[in-house]
Parts: C-alpha cells; structure tokens; sequence
C-alpha cells in the first residue's frame, strides 16, 4: 500500500514493504544515495540520517517505523544551520579520506550539536563512536565538530 | 591537431603531444611509458605489472585549467597529489585548476591503478616534466609574438610577463601559437628550484571534499542506469566449498526476485568460489531472498583447517629446519654458542580482513557480446582482463568505468568481485546488474593478511651488542610459493646488518586465500622482529631506540643479496642506515626519550615501501583493558612532502590501523575451514573512543619523494604492543593483545 514519508522537507510517496529499511527506500525508491550501506546491522553508522532531528541508524529502521516523523538525509541537512555549519566545517578541515564514512559521521556530529552546541571531548567522543571510519578520519571529525561548535557559542547566537 | 610528438627519455619515455582543442583551449597529452623493466620493486611487490601514466591538460579560453587525474582514488590522495605536480611546473594558480577524475578511456588513459604507494616515486620527475613542457611551449610562443629572448620571459599564475617591455598575457592567449612549437627536449627543460614551490608542499584539501560533504553519488555502490536490477550473493560458510545442490523455489517465489543464477568456480585462479546470486528488482529483496536460499556444499576437506591445526603445525616446523632458507650468512650456531647472552621467542599474529566500508560492489551489464563494468577496483585493467577470460570474450570487448573507492587496504588489487558481476550480468543479457556483498559476504570472501609464527633467537657480546640474528616465518602459501603478504624478505632488519645471519621459512596450506593488506608482510614482521628486538635490547640492558642506532651502526647503504634471475631494477631497494638513524633520533627527541623510557612506553622502527618510519606510543591503563594515551611518528619520505593536507591523514590512519591491530581485538578467527567474523561486532575495528593525540615531524632528507600510504603502519603495529609490554610487564607475543 502506498505510504507518504517526509523527506528533506518533502513528502513523498513510496510502494514498499512495510518491514524494508529507511535505508534501501531512500537509495532505491527515492533516488537519495548519500546514506551509505556499511553493515546491514547497526553496527557501524554509514547510513546514520535523522528521524525528528535523533540520529537513527536508516539500515534497521523499518520504512512503517517512520509513520509522519521528519527524516533528513545528507542531501538536505545543510538547509538548518547547525547542519549548514557542520558541512562548512568538514569541508574547510578537509575531513574525508576515502569518504565513504562521512554523510553518517555528519549527520551523527549535527545531531550531536543539535542536542548538545558545547559539547566536551568526552561528548564527542561517545556521541561519534557508533560511527566507524575505517580510513581513521577520527582526528578531524573531532576538528570538525569542535570547529562549528565554536562558530554557535562564539556569539552566543547562530554566527558564522 | 597533433603538431610534434617526441620522446624524452628511453625507459620511462615521456610523450606530450600538444593541440588546440575545441573552443580555443590549449590541450596537452601527456603520457608516461614506463617500460617492464623500470617499474620499481614495490610495484612489483604489490602485484603490479606493466605501467603507462597519463594526465590531459586543458587550458581554456578562460585561462582555467582543467587536469585529469586517471588514478583510482581510495582515500590515499593522488587525485590532488598528480595534478599537483603538474601545476606546479606549468606556474599556475592552484585556485585556477578544476580536477577531473579520467573517463573510461582505456584508449588514453591505459593502465589505471592505486597500489604499493608508488604514485609519488612513479611520478614526482615525470608528472613535473610535463608541467615544464607545457610551459615552455607557451614561453617559447610568447617570446616568438613579442620578438624577445624566451630568456626574459617569466610567468606566475598562468601568466607570461615580459619586463623589459611591460607586457603581460595570460597563457590562454597564447593557445594558437603555443599548440604549433615544438616540443623541447628534456636536457633543455628547468624545473623550478624548490625553494619556489608555491603548489608542492602546501596542504590542498581533497578535490572531491565538497561532493562527498554534500553527499553526492560518487561510489560504486552508486551507480545507478536505467533498468538497473540488483544482486546479492549467497557463498558456503567452509571458504571455496562447491555446490553439491540448491533450491531457489522459496527465494524466486518472493515478489520482485528475478532469478536465482548458479556461479561456479568463479573469482582468482587461487581462489574460485561457487555461489548463488539472487537477481531482484531491488538490493534488499534480493538479500532477503537470499536468506530463503537453501543450499548444500561440498567442503572436500576444506574444514580440516582451523587456528588449532594451524598452530600445531607451526610447533612442529619449528621442531625441525625451516623448509626454506631466504638468507644464510656466517654461522648462527657457533655465534649463539659463543655469546655472552642469548635470547629466544616465539611471535604469532592472526589473520585479517581489509574490511572496507564500502563491501565490495560492481555494477555489470551484458549487450550485444559486451560487457560494460563500474567497478570501484584498485586494479581495473587486470580485473578487465580477468573478467574477459571468465566470459570466454576479447579483452576488448569489455569497457571498465571507475568509480571512487569506499576504502582499499588493499582488498581491491583483488578483482574477484568484478568477474562475479560478468558473470551475473550474462544471465540477464541487456540488464545492467549492480552486485553488493552483505557484510558477511564480504567478510567471507576476502583474501586475507596471512596469519604467521616466527620463531626468533638472538645472540648478545659482552658489552650487549647484536652479533647474531635468526628468524624461523612459518606463514601460509602453496607448492612452494609464499602466498600474498606471506613472503619473508631476504633484507629483514636486523639479519641485514649483523654478520650471522639466518632467516627461514616454512610453509603451511590452507583454504583461506591471502591477500595484500596495507604495507603487505612489513605490518606483521615489524610486529615480531622489533617485538622480539625489545627483548633483546631488555636483556642487553638498553632501551630499543638506542639499541637499534648502535645496531644500525655508521651511516651507509645496505645492500639487499641479489634475488636470483630478477632484473636489477626490480632487485629490493638499499636500505639507509643513516636515514633511519636520523627517523630514529627524531622521535626520540620529539617524545622526549632518554636514558630508560617510563613504564607504558613502546617504540618501533620499519623501514617499507621507500619509507623510513620510527614510532613512539604511549600506554595506560583504561578499565580492565589499556588504551595509547599519545603517539609521536618521525618520518623520513625524502625531500618533500606533496600534500601535507593528506600526507597527516594518511600517517593518522596508519597510526589508527596499528593501533586496531594490537589492541582493538582485530583478528579473523578460522574454525572447520570457516572464517569466524561476520560483521563489526565480532572485527572491531577502532572507534573515535581509542583515538590519541598523534604528533607527527617529518624529516627531510635529499633523496626523491615517496609514498605514504603504507610504510607509517607497520612501526606503529610494533610500538603499541611494545608499549603494552612496557605497561604490563607481560611481553605481548602474539596478536591481537588480550587483557
Ligand atoms: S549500514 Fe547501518 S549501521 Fe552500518
Ligand atoms: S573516510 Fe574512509 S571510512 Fe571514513
């Protein structure tokens, strides 16, 4: 039976089983293939998106699990300003390696500023470490996000 | 237009041809033919065969200039690292320059490859040449439009300046004259004085940063073409077991499978497998189908093997002589015999998977007697022709498109999943096919870092100095032949430098395939020989680092014995005692290392893939385990360092790798023929939890760049687990360290 889900913004209407993940409706119903396919388990954060602004790993979330909640992916993250300076940033520090880690890590790190816009080393460190980097990026991911935190308290506002 | 063609040197011959192309612009193609024999040794080590390098160089009407950049990009870089060179001797603005990764033109572009860290050698002279080529001919068509001596032209940032008369012109004005000189030959050409660089040696950010942030498809698991049905696979639990029998009827009667298509004796020569692929509209109908497949296998006694049997067997090579001896210098025996001290012990590490993020995957389609491939491989033109053997077809009659890579390590010098994809492909003729290997797929059809034994003995004089060294490697291959990443060097530090000298190996067979995983054979060997050289140093009463500058001795090349019936340029590079003291004395100082080190302190030195690497780690207790509070790395990869930007991530990752390898539990267990891992909760890989602060210094010496992706790696394997030792006074001998 068709169901609407809400994507970046946008409804939209998809044809599936009830019980397939986010994560292969996003890539192969609805063409978003910045969520990545690492584990099938949860286990490594590749396919991280957002479901209501919470990180949720796409690949075990069940498409009838997502009812009316928002979902952003990669593509649409950088439309919020936390997201917006998450994306800045990781670009700026020149994150990636191989790359194929990264939309989670972003979407895991916006996530994390969302709930947290100061948070520690000990805060990143647990709020990141269900996403793997096989290439070993950790360094700057905490760069990163310590880089566009520093941009939201600078000014106490949203600056950049 | 083609206006000149020459060659500028006889075994790496440099071809630019230069041309007006369309539009106006300025194009040159340049081609590097590097002839079978001059091909480095680590190319050859890393399976590499014959080689042609090859940019395109646009300079358009907008004075833009566009470099394609042909290499396959797995994170290590050289998308940015060529083109750099390039414009560097050209003089243009980096700012100015658009990288492309190449087209499937195999037509052009021949051999495309990432392996072995050798773009950098490979390329540092050549790529520059090119550069300087293209610069001439522009200066050379400036001097000839304004009647003034070349001599007094000079150019910045993609523009020829003339003093005297004040004049200046941006390169792209030039294209219809510069495209007609000819091209100068190479005595003639100045490289810059590099003192001048103004591209190389400043950090450039990775070309495809901003598309991977934005979270564009650029992966071979992206690969989307109309029609695309997809697969998944399903392989026996015992590696290489046939298929006795299966039933497909539950899977095909799920909605939106295809097909169930029969693989047989598929993949490498030394590993063919037998599969199922279930064909579907979608990737996770057909993984979930694949769970609905009921197959029975034929193991043939492919599960007799197991870690146990394993290490019985190494226990009873090291009863007897080595099968084989690599290096036999002096007598060992007589020095044991008349040493003050002696030491002996025996090291062991496991297998290991390359596990990239991104399993492996290809895209396939089969049309008119053709196969088209997207294949995100390390080697695609030896998966073409691999692929075009299986399928019975003319190496032509099959096109490889490259993707960007989700990871190498290694893994994708292996083309097997390439073949598996043709192969599904031809039972849907006319469909393109994309192949996605579950995790536990991937796992399951890796080719392995061999697991080894070594079993080691040392011989100390009176004032605690090396005087004899013997290393018995039992590690894994057939009939004879060590398997990939199972060799054992003729140059093994410390056999090099000692005169008794003995190293031996011994061969087991198994079914698990090996493969070349990130600094191949170094990242286990330096784990045992500077392991055991810690011993060693311990009982002589010295700290490693400074046992290792005494053993090193004065500075001087080391020359490897001549491996028998192999060309010289393909003989094993000298190895630099001076070098390596000056990468050893840097890290000692960095880390402020004197006298005896404080509990929990490891070092490690390994000299691999032009490399010299000496790595410093700092251990501490964290809960009921330990954890690598700092780590400082002294590098010495020649005069300059390309891509700082990069050159810090690819130490960091190694720095992380080494770090997985001791302590984060990271082995690949074989039981009844099985591998025991099936996803990142059993191969647990480092997480950002593990992470310390890494400082790094590079030390810069005269001789050519090298490459970086491989040799930090295996010094950090042996510092850590030094560090441990150090820590809890309990010498870790066997990987990965357990608590
Ligand atoms: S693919 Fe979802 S957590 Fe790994
Ligand atoms: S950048 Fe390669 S896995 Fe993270």
């Amino acid at each position: 039976m068709p169901t609407m889900i809400k994507v970046n913004g946008k409804p939209r209407e998809v044809d599936v089983p009830d019980e397939k993940p986010l994560l292969w409706v996003l890539r192969e119903d609805l063409g978003y293939l910045g969520p990545k396919f690492g584990c099938g388990a949860g286990l490594c954060g590749a396919c991280t998106v957002h479901l209501d602004g919470q990180a949720v790993r796409s690949c075990i979330t069940p498409i009838n699990a997502v009812g009316s909640g928002q979902v952003t992916t990669i593509e649409g993250v950088s439309a919020n300003p936390v997201g917006k300076r998450v994306s800045e940033a990781w670009t700026e520090i020149d994150v990636p390696q191989c790359g194929y880690c990264q939309a989670g890590q972003i979407m895991s790190a916006v996530a994390l500023l969302e709930s947290n816009p100061s948070p520690t080393d000990e805060d990143i460190d647990s709020a990141m470490a269900g996403n793997l980097c096989r290439c070993g990026t950790y360094h700057r991911i905490r760069d990163a996000i310590r880089k566009a935190a520093s941009q939201k308290t600078a000014g106490g506002a949203d600056v950049r | 237009m083609s206006v000149d063609t020459r060659a500028l040197a006889a075994d790496r011959r440099l071809v630019i041809k230069a041309m007006l192309a369309t539009g106006g612009a300025l194009a040159f193609d340049i081609e590097i033919a590097m002839a079978q024999a001059s091909q480095p040794a680590a190319a050859r080590s890393a399976g590499i065969a014959a080689s042609r390098i090859s940019a395109y160089v646009a300079i358009a009407a907008d004075n833009t200039v566009t470099i394609t950049a042909k290499n396959p990009e797995i994170g290590q870089g050289v998308k940015a690292m060529l083109p750099m060179l390039i414009a560097e001797e050209l003089d243009v603005a980096w700012d100015a320059v658009k990288v492309e990764q190449a087209v499937a033109d195999q037509s052009r572009f021949g051999e495309q490859f990432a392996g072995g860290s050798m773009s950098t050698p490979m390329n540092w002279m050549p790529m520059r040449q090119a550069g300087a080529t293209a610069r001439a001919m522009i200066v050379a068509a400036a001097a000839r439009q304004w009647s003034v001596p070349a001599t007094e032209i000079t150019t910045a940032k993609g523009e020829i300046f003339h003093a005297r008369t004040n004049r200046r012109a941006p390169y792209a004005s030039l294209a219809a004259t510069a495209a007609k000189e000819a091209v100068p030959a190479e005595a003639s050409l100045k490289l810059k004085d590099p003192a001048t660089f103004s591209i190389i040696g400043r950090p450039v950010p990775g070309p495809d940063t901003p598309a991977i942030v934005a979270g564009k498809p650029l992966f071979g698991v992206d690969t989307v073409l109309p029609g695309l049905v997809h697969a998944a696979l399903l392989t026996a639990p015992v590696r290489g077991a046939t298929l006795k029998s299966h039933d497909p009827k539950q899977a095909l009667a799920m909605a939106g499978v295809r097909k169930v298509v029969v693989l047989r004796q598929l993949g490498h020569d030394d590993a063919p497998v037998d599969a199922l692929a279930v064909v579907a509209d979608s990737w996770w109908t057909a993984s979930e189908a694949r769970k609905a497949l009921v197959a029975e296998w034929d193991n043939a006694g492919r599960d007799k093997h197991s870690d146990a049997t394993f290490a019985a067997a190494a226990s009873a090579a090291f009863a007897a002589k080595p099968a084989t001896s690599v290096r036999k210098e002096g007598d060992v025996d007589a020095a044991l015999a008349k040493a003050a001290k002696t030491v002996s012990a025996q090291y062991s590490y496991p297998f290991l998977s390359h596990a990239t993020l991104e399993p492996q995957n290809c895209t396939a389609q089969f049309k008119d007697g053709k196969i088209e491939l997207w294949a995100p491989s390390q080697m695609p033109n030896e998966g073409k022709e691999l692929v075009a053997k299986a399928m019975g077809l003319p190496v032509g009659a099959v096109t490889v498109n490259l993707t960007r890579i989700g990871g190498g390590f290694g893994r994708r010098l292996q083309s097997d999943f390439m073949i598996l994809a043709a192969a599904i492909a031809r039972e849907v003729p006319g469909l393109p096919v994309k192949l996605i290997l579950e995790r536990e797929e991937d796992f399951k059809l890796d080719f392995f870092r061999p697991a080894g034994f070594q079993k080691l003995e040392a011989g100390l004089d009176a004032q605690g100095r090396l005087t004899a060294f013997r290393t018995h490697l039992v590690g894994f291959g057939a009939k004879g032949e060590p398997g990939r990443g199972s060799e054992l060097p003729n140059d093994l530090v410390p056999a090099n430098l000692v005169p008794d000298a003995e190293l031996g190996l011994t061969l087991l067979e198994s079914n698990i395939p090996l493969g070349w995983l990130r600094a191949p054979g170094s990242n286990a060997l330096a784990f045992a020989t500077q392991g055991f050289l810690d011993e060693v140093a311990a009982a002589a009463g010295k700290p490693l680092p400074e046992f290792m500058l005494e053993t090193l001795g004065e500075s001087r090349l080391v020359q490897p014995p001549k491996l028998p019936g192999v060309p010289d340029i393909w003989q094993p590079p000298a190895f630099h005692t001076g070098r390596a003291a000056g990468v050893i004395r840097e890290v000692m100082a960095r880390s402020g290392w004197r006298g005896a080190a404080p509990k929990g302190r490891g070092f490690g030195f390994y000299f691999s893939h032009l490399g010299y690497f000496a790595v410093v780690a700092d251990c501490v207790k964290s809960g009921d385990t330990v954890k690598v509070a700092k780590m400082w790395v002294a590098a010495d990869i020649g005069s300059t360092v390309i891509n700082p930007m990069n050159a810090e991530q690819q130490i960091r990752g190694s720095m992380i790798e080494g770090i997985g390898q001791v302590i984060s539990g990271l082995k690949v267990p074989i039981a009844a023929g099985q591998v025991q891992v099936a996803n990142f909760d059993a191969y647990t890989l480092p997480r950002i939890d593990v992470v310390p602060p890494i400082e790094i210094t590079m030390v810069r010496t005269d001789f050519p760049p090298t490459g970086l992706g491989e040799p930090a790696l295996p010094p950090a394997v042996a510092a850590v687990a030094n560090a441990i030792s150090s820590l809890t006074g309990r010498r870790v001998r066997s990987l990965p360290y357990e608590a």
